[in-house]
């Protein structure tokens, strides 16, 4: 079994749209969403939620008022800044449980945190794992670990040869969690200042884990200049492109409609990402 | 003031609203800008500041004394994050999974465990053009980026209007940057993954009590999914931005809207205007 995430650094580049167009693509395949906090890849698959389950991860410091005698001395320990007049900021909280061990006076509990939900869902493509965290939750990664572990037992259980993952942005905590162990990274970026920037990032990021990369380049021909130094400095650093494909008003039309965009057209950038899709499918089988 | 800019979605234009916002106020108002983005911070690409200084962020991780340690494992055991294991002779300490919380070194028996610093950013500082520039950069295969932003967030100054652009998402790197905001713009696009992810950035800003207007960035005419949905929260819409080849394309080469299409420092002085004037009409219903 071999799995494929895709990742950006920079988001907004289009990972959810090209995951869609996978999911449509693939055969044999369970499906991932790792964008745990903004998770879009239902808007496109449109799932049937068979099974959701509560996610507790983690613990929240709660001061028993009538009993705390405000020395202080939580306050005055607390790495994160998280006690404020003898009240716990639960966003700022990180579950260390310091606090509680040294009040003197028993008054701090550490109370389990339920972070979010996870879902298996069928959908006209094959199973989807995707999750929610709850408004502003930490422990994203771990969410991250659950919604692919997930997804790694359906595969086994249905003997699917192939995950699709779709990561979240950035090189931090969920796209750590989304990108070690598996045998592929499709990193999409676009040819922007920023995209590049972002681009050396994460790829960075993957040599890190030693997952191996390969990059596709969104909306390629909105600056022909940009997109020729990505492909130069992916040829300088035995990256393979897997993909250029060109902005086209398809892909957004397709968005609007709620399904992956190869499935509703034969334009320009669904022929690429369906060529995309093959490069991709014989990276992984040599992975 | 702090206003800071968030989004959801990724890629909708915080950087473009971020930057284009300082350049447009620049004449008038002493202005930072802190880039909070510290996976990946861009503002840097289009303002090219001159930076003048680098701070290492670094957490506190523990350091035993094998001198004083008796390998009792009560570090081990106050540990929440499972940094420590203590086996015969030997405490392992995983500097990836600590959060710097100081118990272990406060509570162990012996007084074996001190302090060291672990690099996990740096914050940097200049200055672009009359605006005081600050960025994190979290380093490459670390996973915590809260440590890192609120380093950044140190440099803020009351006296100035701080302009903050924040990372995608909702989770703990976003609340970190939002928090104590005094006003949050939120920049979208009119897409159902734009909307989507609008819906939950707005319960994250009303659960942090802070603020907020919109800004609607590739803004087709006729499209009115995101403006329908901002009515019916009653949260003012203070900019649309037109989805435009031209103002792609000057973002691809890294020039900010203010400066490429001057016309835009007025849309965006005005932003600030109805940002004073929101945030005066709640001074005075308070």
């Amino acid at each position: 079994m071999k799995e494929v995430v895709v990742l950006s650094g920079k988001g907004g580049t289009g990972k959810t749209s090209i995951a869609g167009c996978f999911a449509a693509l693939a055969s044999n395949k369970a499906l991932a969403d790792c964008d745990v906090d903004a998770a879009d890849l239902h808007l496109l698959l449109q799932p049937v939620d068979k099974q959701k389950e509560e996610f507790w991860s983690g613990q929240v410091a709660c001061i028993d008022e009538t009993a705390c005698t405000l020395c202080g001395l939580c306050q005055e320990q607390c790495r994160f800044d998280a006690i404020h007049d003898f009240k716990v900021s639960r966003f700022s909280c990180e579950g260390c449980g310091f606090c509680a061990r040294i009040c003197p006076v028993d008054a701090i509990t550490m109370q389990d945190n339920m972070a979010g939900h996870w879902y298996i869902s069928d959908t006209r493509y094959g199973p989807l794992v995707h999750a929610r965290l709850g408004i502003a939750q930490e422990n994203s990664g771990k969410l991250v670990a659950m919604v692919r572990q997930q997804a790694r037992k359906i595969a086994e259980e249905e003997g699917f040869s192939t995950i699709i993952t779709d990561g979240p942005p950035g090189i931090g905590c969920p796209v750590i969690s989304s990108l070690s162990g598996a045998d592929l990274a499709l990193l999409v970026t676009e040819p922007t200042v920023s995209g590049v920037h972002d681009l050396g990032r994460v790829i960075e990021v993957c040599r890190h884990f030693k997952v191996p990369p390969t990059v596709c380049i969104n909306k390629s021909d909105i600056n022909e200049q940009k997109s020729s130094q990505i492909e130069e400095h992916c040829a300088r650093n035995g990256i393979s492109v897997a993909g250029k494909i060109p902005f086209d008003t398809a892909v957004n039309r397709a968005v609007a409609h709620g399904v992956p965009v190869v499935e509703c057209d034969d334009g320009p950038a669904a022929s690429e990402i369906r060529l995309l899709w093959k490069n991709v499918e014989s990276l992984l089988s040599t992975s | 003031m702090i206003i800071s800019v968030a989004s959801g979605k990724g890629g909708t234009g915080k950087t473009l609203v971020a930057t284009s916002l300082a350049i447009s106020i620049r004449a008038k108002e002493n202005v930072q800008l802190l880039d909070c983005d510290v996976e990946e911070p861009n503002d840097h690409l289009f303002l090219r500041p001159v930076i003048t200084s680098s701070e290492t962020v670094c957490i506190p991780v523990p350091k035993v004394d094998y001198a004083r340690c008796n390998f009792c494992g009560e570090c081990a055991r106050v540990c929440a994050y499972k940094a420590i294991a203590v086996v015969p002779k030997s405490v392992l300490i995983f500097d990836q999974l600590c959060h710097g919380c100081g118990a272990c070194s406060y509570l162990c028996p012996e007084n074996a465990i001190s302090e060291e610093g672990r690099e996990m950013g740096v914050v940097e500082s200049g200055n672009a053009d009359g605006i005081e520039f600050v960025q994190g950069r979290l380093t490459v295969g670390e996973a915590m980026a809260v440590p890192v932003i609120r380093r950044v967030k140190a440099r803020i100054k009351s006296d100035r209007i701080a302009i903050l652009d924040v990372s995608p998402g909702t989770s703990c790197p976003v609340v970190e940057a939002v928090e104590n905001s005094d006003y949050c713009l939120l920049v979208t696009e009119p897409t159902p993954f734009g909307l989507h992810d609008l819906r939950l950035a707005v319960e994250t800003v009303r659960q942090l009590g802070v603020p907020s207007g919109i800004i609607v960035n590739r803004a087709v005419s006729g499209e009115t999914l995101v403006h329908d949905y901002c009515k019916q929260e009653g949260i003012p819409v203070l900019l649309d931005i037109p989805l435009d080849r031209a103002i792609a394309r000057l973002y691809s080469e890294g020039v900010t809207l203010a400066e490429g299409m001057p016309q835009w420092q007025a849309a965006f002085a005005d932003v600030f205007a109805q940002i004073k004037g929101a945030l005066h009409e709640r001074s005075r219903c308070a």
